[in-house]
């Protein structure tokens, strides 16, 4: 392999993990709180998707809109836990998948409903579509905007668990819930944090997935909440560093797929990478890293 | 004594089927008679959807691919020799001739989906909770993605036409009825108990010698033969069908009616399936008055899921166990006052 492609390679499955891990990410802080499954997960993608296309035409500038955005998106992840989790949280484990599945098929037909069943473009700056030369490989600028943005909020979220009262806060609620409650964490709020902060991620997916597709359809959510099953059972669900090792591990896998695997067989690629999450799952339940039972999470 | 009110389940259970297939006669409106078999068929979806999750307690989303994979089982089996070369040229050598009666195709679809299940479900029953809804998860995404891309059989993506239409409505009620017996039966069976023993308390049924991972897998095939069957008489009723049939929105549906009605009972899952099959018809008219009338500038869709959805999101937090939580129709102390002491 030349400079060149190998170049281009890696570049491919950095900018891909980086969108995979920031999906994880924000998935697995709500498992690491309550333990549980949210699959209205890839639904607050959609409403920032939305939340963008409805700004088309409007003389705003675009980091306003991607900034609105996003806030949209945390308030969709805030009212799914109003809704979907608070009054069933205590019943059953049944009960919570159930009612966020519901929400997830709430939210997506209220999108058919209101705006469309086809895809609608949504507004995007040039910077998104242009692209730069380096080693005769030619990169979209979007890619490294992506893995820019990745890294940013990798650290600065690292950062907010470590340094910040909040962040502590969350760290001992996601290591041992009851005894943080007795300390006087209040349960409700640091849950609202979670799913708020699992907004502000797939919020931030959205906007640099949508840089890359263009358009937002009612659907959308299915793929960042595969992607996030997919990594996070690779990675660990009881660990924050597994879902980010596992969403560039399935980058890699599903890049490599893409150069190596022939085109007959890359239709089928979805069926292998569940089948190598089953077998994950059989073989080490925890995932790859295992976080610390209840130990801290870094 | 429990035997006699399992047998007066039965019968209960069994009066709105018949008084349905009655109705449906008298009316002879050809509408109706389709909703009344649509909900036959997907009485007995909810029924073998009841079989796992309500007696094991694991919620499984794996169950509307097994009903794929009996729908598109019979539908290769049954279809004509001359219809095969047009809907599926690529079909393979040793099925191109093949052609049996639907009922045995039915059956055969069932015991695909069962065989599939069994194979690929052993080791799955050891996981409980989330890691359980996610591999369910992942084998429904991995069957839609095989039924997707696997032309050879499925015509792909594309609708297959051509399947023979041998499922009418009596059939469908009659399927029905076994299957409301079935699974009032497999419930009170030593492996039904035994699973809701494991159920109720893992660790505790574990200890009292419960194999838990070998009796959620009888339960899980038992399921799957369900959803076989009732795929492979969906098949021949609605002739033509894409994969996309068998995916979320199905999924969605058939997990609506369990919930709704009731996951630990089997009265439970038969009024969901009429309850929820009701409002769906009702919803879908007035959907249709409204974009027949054009009184939007859009067609209305998506109403009626929406409803579902905020219908079981209610239910969850009002009654998380559902309309009828814990006993059957047949168990309920009205009948002692009705019936007396007297021997029956």
């Amino acid at each position: 392999m030349s400079t060149g492609a190998l170049l281009q390679f890696v570049l491919d499955v950095l900018s891909l993990g980086s969108l995979y891990a920031l999906m994880a990410l924000g998935l697995v802080i709500v498992y690491g709180i309550l333990k549980l499954v949210n699959f209205a997960y890839g639904e607050l993608v959609m409403v920032a998707g939305y939340t963008l296309y409805l700004f088309n035409a409007t003389p705003f500038p675009w980091l306003a809109m991607a900034f609105v955005a996003i806030l949209m998106s945390i308030a969709a992840g805030v009212l799914t836990e109003f809704v979907a989790f608070r009054p069933v949280r205590a019943k059953s484990v049944t009960a919570v998948l159930i009612t966020s599945f519901a929400f997830s098929t709430l939210l997506q037909n209220a999108a058919l409903l209101f705006i469309s069943p086809r895809a609608r473009n949504v507004p995007l700056p040039d910077i998104f579509t242009r692209s730069v030369e380096i080693l005769d490989v030619v990169i979209p600028i979007r890619n490294l905007i992506t893995i820019a943005c990745a890294l940013l909020m990798l650290l600065l979220f690292s950062l907010a668990l470590k340094r910040t009262v909040l962040g502590l806060a969350l760290r001992a609620a996601a290591s041992q819930f009851r005894m943080a409650r007795m300390v006087g964490i209040p349960a409700n709020m640091i849950i609202s944090l979670a799913f708020a902060i699992s907004g502000l991620f797939a919020g931030v997916v959205a906007i640099l997935w949508l840089g890359r597709i263009g358009s937002v359809v009612p659907g959308i959510g299915l793929e960042p909440l595969l992607v996030a099953f997919i990594a996070t059972v690779i990675g660990g669900m009881r660990s924050l560093v597994g879902a980010v090792v596992g969403g560039y591990l399935l980058a890699l896998i599903d890049v490599s797929f893409n150069y190596f695997l022939s085109q007959h067989l890359l239709h089928f690629r979805d069926a292998f990478t569940f089948t190598f999450v089953i077998l994950i799952l059989l073989f080490r339940p925890s995932g790859l890293i295992k976080g610390r039972e209840a130990g801290q999470r870094s | 004594m429990p035997d006699k009110q399992n047998i007066r389940s039965i019968f209960i259970l069994i009066v709105p089927i018949v008084v349905l297939v009655v109705v449906a006669q008298e009316l002879d409106i050809r509408l109706f008679s389709r909703i009344a078999t649509t909900l036959l068929i997907n009485l007995i979806l909810v029924l073998g959807l009841q079989i796992f999750t309500g007696n094991s307690g694991i919620l499984s989303f794996a169950h509307i691919g097994f009903m794929g994979v009996g729908a598109y089982t019979t539908a290769v089996l049954t279809m004509p020799a001359q219809m095969k070369s047009m809907a599926l040229p690529d079909l393979y050598l040793v099925l191109k001739s093949v052609e049996i009666d639907p009922i045995l195709g039915i059956l055969a679809g069932g015991l695909a989906a069962a065989m599939v299940a069994s194979v690929i479900s052993y080791p799955l029953m050891r996981l409980s909770d989330a890691a359980a809804v996610i591999t369910s998860f992942a084998v429904l995404v991995i069957m839609h993605t095989v039924m997707v891309h696997w032309s050879a059989v499925t015509n792909g993506p594309r609708t297959l036409f051509g399947i023979v239409n041998a499922t009418d409505l009596k059939t469908s009620a009659a399927a029905a009825i076994i299957a409301v017996a079935g699974a009032l039966w497999f419930k009170e069976s030593r492996t039904g108990i035994l699973l809701r023993a494991t159920r109720d308390d893992e660790v505790a049924s574990g200890a009292i010698g419960a194999d838990i991972t070998t009796l959620r897998w009888k339960a899980f095939i038992l399921s799957a033969l369900y959803a076989g069957i009732g795929g492979g008489l969906w098949a021949h009723f609605i002739t033509s069908f894409s994969p996309n049939a068998f995916y979320l929105r199905e999924t969605f549906v058939i997990l609506g009616m369990l919930v709704i009605g009731g996951a630990a009972t089997v009265s439970g899952a038969v009024f969901g399936t009429f309850a929820v099959t009701a409002a769906f018809e009702g919803l879908r008219s007035f959907e249709n008055t409204i974009n027949a009338a054009q009184i939007l500038a859009r067609p209305v869709v998506g109403l009626t899921e929406i409803v579902l959805a905020c219908a079981m999101i209610g239910i969850l937090i009002l009654k998380p166990g559902g309309i009828i939580q814990t006993s059957e129709i047949g168990e309920i102390s009205w009948w002692k006052h009705r019936l007396g002491p007297k021997p029956d």
